[in-house]
């Protein structure tokens, strides 16, 4: 990751542009899978179906968790940018943490699926389900890494007003994957 | 790792451990253009060579050359092979070559992206071609129709590679893709503007949104695939009520762009040559991008054309028809432009303009019985039939690859410094032309009398022998051609003739510098204000042959390559269904990505 | 694999592609006026080759023909087809003769001025944009048309067929009739014909050029064609979407009979099988052979085996090919075929049943006896 920033063509960092790239190929990846989620709704031959088994107040709390860490987020860019190391530090954990606890919603969620006899090969809906959430997961995962390793940055000293594009670039995929996340909720349980 | 231009450019004195290692850890977009050349031709031949061996077993009826499985196999890897190992990737080698150049920069936006781009390509190529070392090559087509694909039917590792080899090589192409998109966006000369950038640019740029787009969907279809496959899941199971349909709609929401992918480079390409040897501007330049841009979007309307003979009723028939034939209209636009660029002109029939027009002269045909495609009832007729394979060869042998060779013709000199022997050029051209007619053209009559693709044998009742053994003489002599092609490789590489920075009098950025250009390509960025800046006065500021001031290149990293292995090992995991390795390779991807992200690399 | 009966030549047909090398003399002769360099030598050779293929298209016999329509679906896309065909060549002719004319009037030569720098036209981009658009119009049309005529809906009163698709093989069943056959579809002349169409393995494409347009075969989809076939021959089919090994093994004939011709196959396929002690000696023999080598197991002759995987044998004789297609209803065609189906056809579900010389002679003749 470059420090120096060149002057370019549009006076928009190189990076920031491969990110709203890279974002918007993702729109197309998980276009496709929520759309293959929503043209196999209710063609499944065995249950559980989703309104046997999906808990939309638990999901609640876990989509709550998950937007309160893109407010998180947004605290941990205006930390960087201003220089406040303690703050950034305390943000850039803060969000991790709530997508981490959003990832052992998930977890729990899972697990308590398969004990209720819904796998990945269970059904239509299993693969569809799982794969489509399991997908946005491991985006989730990825952000919680991505943010890690800027705390590990932080505290070694190197993540300074001057990265603070660096961060706006996390947190752009982060917003990004929080907004997914929104579509799904609503696909997937609220409109079941 | 940063470096200065002196660690550059000294090859001549460096051991060659030292050039090995400095190719392998180059991050120059010219070098990884010449990576990107050698290997996707590398593999053109492959595929040209699977092809021949398609065309023996097909000289005559009942014939016995090659097995049923074997031939499945070579068709399979042909397909694959030339779309996504050689005319993808030798487009890509023009987007790093030249682009760049055109727009006035030094490299692309993100250098080792870009090495990682080329290692993946080469690595998710070569594993996929290992397959044949398993004796388990893809078996199932290069549109892999579920549920064909599915364990039950394909119980061996030949899709197994298919889908994963193709997962490889579409992170090397969005991986390009987001690169050359920021890289033209970004990284334009001073009064580069958008229009006035060189159409290969544009229809660079336009690709790479359509392939940005259009691999996240092929990823998804082969996500369901290999879980399919490889964890039981149901996506195109019948049994558990899947639809088998739902492979076709993925695959064809890609695979209709990806046909622009592979031929928006090419027009591009001849948009540059056919205006340089007529001496004259292209013809409605506007118009060409624009009808570019067009393509490209109408490009997203269209894959159900590929499955009229799935009965998908007839208002859907009837609304994918009319976007089809829409289609056909910027298309036709540009050929008219090409042909009226000409007009007036004075026109040089250097090897590259002959590739050009004989691209323009292919093409024709090729667009043609793509319209009589898009009628859904000519199409039930002519679909998986030998009409189609004639259809899409004249687009993509008379089209894409005769453009690849005209821009091959037209950028050597600038990448090697000499020029490609004329004399045995136009050799190539002409065998090629008379090989490609003779191969592709009978194949119309063939398929509207009666022979569909795919088949290993034919029955003698059918009538076709004649004509299929016209095809198989055309097919050889189209292999010769290629062979000439790399005699004329090997002679110019010491008896070319050299030059100096304009060999063709062009009018674009790239032929401002010397040939080959200085690894810092421009030793001040240029100010341009015209768009074909070389044609016009003052068309942009002076390039001096020594930098003013010292230029920092970015320096070699190796640990673009280190990633790429790491997905090929976890690839490899995944066929030997050995969670050990495939976590191994993941592990290796993680870190060289870490390793990646924290060296010290100038930019 | 020769010895098939030769589908009925369509003799006089009129053939589209003789127009294709009477449009490209005139072409061919001026290449020639004007003097050649090896370009135009060139280009007139390809011309003569495409003539002449197109002519070779017109003679001979092509009994998998789709520009030899017998039937109402195949003959409205042929004549569609042709309304293309004319569009296209003229554009073709056009275009092309634009491209020439302009490579040979502006090719640089000595003392030519410097060429003068046109940017475009405004009204030749919206005349080269409109003309396209105006001849798509006259092909969307009839397009159109014909997809709604062709749609696969067929008249009350038509003869439904069912369509199975199988790795590879095909599999019809006549609910009217009660009959289920394999590899050879009767249908009446005359007589509307709807097709109900489905897979029971793969996808594969139900596709008879004389008499349509191909329809795909979908596991857990029906498809449809509708047809009438106006001329009594018969015609050959194949199998035209990939579907695995034997692929190219998947084929089979429609006869189109006389509907008193139809009505005495109908009968002939009700029948009974004879009683076995009827049959000669070798027959008898075999039908031990079948009950006792697993034969069976997998096939129906009515009355005597129920089994579920392989093609019905009842009237196995009646028909004029084995294997769907690929070898001829004899002998010695029978004798490959028992020897070792899977050299015959790769992949083939029927494994090779280890039998001697004799019993397989003695097969031949039982399923030679199943009229």
């Amino acid at each position: 990751m470059s420090a120096v920033a060149h002057p370019t063509s549009t006076g928009l960092d190189n990076r920031k542009v491969a990110m709203w790239t890279f974002i918007g190929s993702e729109c197309l990846l998980f276009g496709s899978l929520i759309s293959t989620y929503l043209v196999y709704q209710g063609r499944s031959v065995t249950g559980p179906t989703p309104q046997e088994i999906l808990d939309i107040p638990l999901t609640s709390i876990s989509t709550f968790v998950l937007l309160m860490s893109s407010l998180a987020m947004v605290l941990a860019l205006a930390a960087v940018t201003r220089g406040d190391r303690l703050w950034s530090r305390v943000w850039i954990f803060a969000t991790a943490a709530l997508g981490a606890v959003f990832l052992g919603f998930q977890a729990y969620e899972f697990t308590h699926f398969v004990h209720e006899g819904l796998t990945i090969k269970t059904s239509l809906f299993g693969s569809t389900f799982f794969v489509l959430t399991g997908t946005h997961g491991a985006h989730v995962a990825v952000g919680v890494l991505l943010l890690l390793t800027l705390l590990v940055r932080s505290f070694q000293g190197k993540l300074g007003s001057d990265k603070a594009m660096v961060v706006e670039i996390t947190g752009l995929y982060w917003h990004f994957v929080d907004v997914v996340w929104i579509v799904i909720f609503t696909v997937v349980y609220l409109l079941s | 790792m940063a470096t200065s231009v002196m660690d550059h450019g000294t090859a001549a004195s460096m051991s060659l451990g030292a050039r090995i290692w400095s190719w392998i850890t180059t991050t120059d977009h010219k070098r990884i253009g010449i990576l990107y050349g050698v290997t996707a031709f590398a593999f053109f031949l492959i595929g040209g060579l699977e092809a021949l061996l398609i065309r023996l077993q097909l000289a005559s009826s009942g014939n016995t050359v090659i097995s049923a499985e074997a031939y499945n196999e070579l068709f399979t890897m042909h397909g694959t092979t030339m779309v996504f190992m050689a005319v993808m990737p030798l487009s890509a080698a023009f987007f790093n070559f030249v682009v760049p150049l055109q727009i006035g920069a030094r490299d692309v936006a993100f250098p080792r992206l870009n090495a990682f781009s080329y290692w993946v390509f080469l690595l998710g190529g070569l594993f996929m071609n290992a397959s044949f070392l398993f004796g388990a090559a893809p078996n199932a087509g290069w549109f892999g129709y579920a549920n064909l694909t599915n364990t039950q039917y394909s119980p061996g590792m030949n899709v197994d590679f298919w889908v994963l080899g193709l997962q490889i090589l579409g992170v090397a192409s969005i991986a390009a893709g987001v690169n050359f998109i920021v890289t033209i966006v970004n990284m334009r000369a001073p009064g580069m503007r958008f229009m006035r950038m060189p159409v290969f640019t544009w229809m660079t740029f336009v690709t790479q949104f359509i392939v940005v787009t259009a691999f996240p969907v092929i990823t998804v279809a082969l996500v369901f695939l290999m879980f399919d496959r490889m964890f039981g899941t149901t996506f195109y199971s019948v049994a558990a009520g899947g639809d088998v349909l739902l492979w076709q709609h993925l695959f064809w929401l890609f695979g209709h762009p990806e046909v622009y992918i592979l031929i928006l480079p090419a027009m591009g390409i001849i948009s540059e040559v056919v205006p340089t040897f007529s001496r004259k501007p292209l013809f409605g330049y506007a118009i060409v991008v624009y009808s570019g841009l067009l393509i490209g979007i109408l490009g997203w309307g269209v894959w159900a054309h590929h499955m009229f003979s799935v009965g998908l009723g007839p208002v859907a028939d009837s609304v994918f028809a009319a976007t089809t034939m829409m289609i056909a209209i910027p298309t036709g636009v540009k050929i008219f432009n090409w042909i009226a660029t000409m007009w007036g002109g004075r026109i040089r029939f250097t090897t590259p303009m002959l590739f050009a027009i004989g691209f323009i002269a292919m093409f024709i045909i090729g667009g043609l019985s793509g319209v009589m495609h898009s009628s859904p009832p000519a199409d039930l007729q002519q679909t998986d039939t030998y009409f189609v394979v004639a259809h899409f060869h004249y687009v993509l042998f008379g089209g894409a690859m005769l453009g690849i060779f005209a821009g091959i013709y037209y950028w050597w000199p600038k990448v090697t410094g000499r020029l490609l022997s004329e004399p045995i050029g136009k050799l190539h051209f002409w065998l090629t032309i008379i090989g490609a007619n003779l191969t592709f053209f009978p194949m119309h009559f063939i398929g509207l009398l009666g022979m569909p693709r795919r088949i290993y044998t034919y029955d003698a009742a059918l009538g076709l022998d004649t004509m299929n053994l016209l095809a198989t003489i055309g097919a050889f002599i189209t292999g010769i051609s290629a062979l000439v092609f790399v005699f004329n490789v090997l002679w110019s590489r010491t008896r070319g003739t050299p030059v100096e920075q304009n060999p063709w009098g062009a009018a674009t950025l790239e032929w401002s510098i010397s040939s080959p250009p200085p690894v810092y390509n421009f030793s001040v960025i240029p100010d341009v204000r015209s768009r074909l800046p070389l044609w016009s006065e003052k068309g942009m500021s002076e390039v001096p042959v020594t930098p003013p001031e010292p230029v920092h290149v970015p320096g070699g990293s190796f640990w673009p390559l280190v990633a790429a292995i790491g997905i090929v090992v976890a690839a490899t995991g995944a066929i030997l269904k050995t969670v050990l390795v495939a976590v191994a390779g993941a592990a290796v991807l993680v870190l060289a990505l870490y390793a990646w992200a924290f060296e010290p690399f100038e930019v | 694999m020769g010895n098939f009966p030769a589908a009925p030549s369509l003799g006089g047909a009129e053939c589209l592609t003789e127009y294709v090398s009477r449009a490209t003399s005139p072409l061919v002769k001026d290449r020639r006026i004007s003097h050649s360099n090896g370009a135009r030598g060139a280009i007139a050779a390809l011309l003569l080759i495409a003539a002449a293929i197109g002519l070779s298209a017109c003679s001979g016999e092509y009994p998998q023909s789709s520009l030899h329509p017998t039937a109402d679906f195949s003959r409205d896309i042929d004549a569609l087809y042709r309304t293309i065909f004319w569009w296209a060549l003229g554009v073709f002719v056009v275009v092309e003769s634009a491209l020439l004319f302009v490579i040979l009037r502006y090719r640089d030569r000595p003392g030519a001025g410097e060429p003068r720098h046109i940017h475009g036209s405004t009204a030749l981009e919206v005349a080269w944009t409109l003309a396209p658009a105006v001849v798509l119009v006259f092909i969307a049309v009839p397009t159109i048309r014909t997809i709604f005529r062709t749609d696969g809906t067929a008249p009350p009163g038509a003869l439904v067929v069912e369509v199975v698709g199988r790795q590879w093989w095909w599999e019809f069943k006549y609910p009217e009739y009660g009959i289920t056959t394999a590899n050879e579809m009767h249908v009446p002349q005359g007589r509307p014909v709807a097709l109900t169409m489905t897979s029971a393995d793969v996808i594969h494409s139900f596709w008879v050029p004389k008499l349509g347009g191909k329809r795909d075969v979908i596991p857990n989809r029906t498809t449809r064609i509708s047809f009438t076939a106006d001329s009594i021959a018969e015609v050959y089919g194949q199998c035209a979407e990939f579907c695995g090994d034997s692929h190219a093994n998947m084929r089979f004939r429609v006869v189109v009979d006389a509907p008193s011709d139809f009505d005495r196959w109908v009968e002939g396929q009700l029948a009974a099988p004879s009683p076995l002690d009827s049959l000669s000696d070798a027959a008898q023999a075999g039908a031990q052979v079948y009950m006792t080598k697993g034969c069976l197991a997998c096939h129906v002759i009515e009355g005597r085996s129920a089994g579920v995987a392989g093609p019905n044998l009842t009237h196995l004789a009646s028909r004029g090919t084995v294997a769907s297609g690929i070898l001829p209803n004899d002998i010695d065609g029978l004798s490959r075929w028992l020897r070792d189906p899977p050299a015959e056809k790769p992949g083939s579900l029927m494994p090779k049943v280890p039998l001697t010389e004799d019993e397989i002679a003695a097969l031949v003749a039982y399923l030679q006896s199943l009229d």
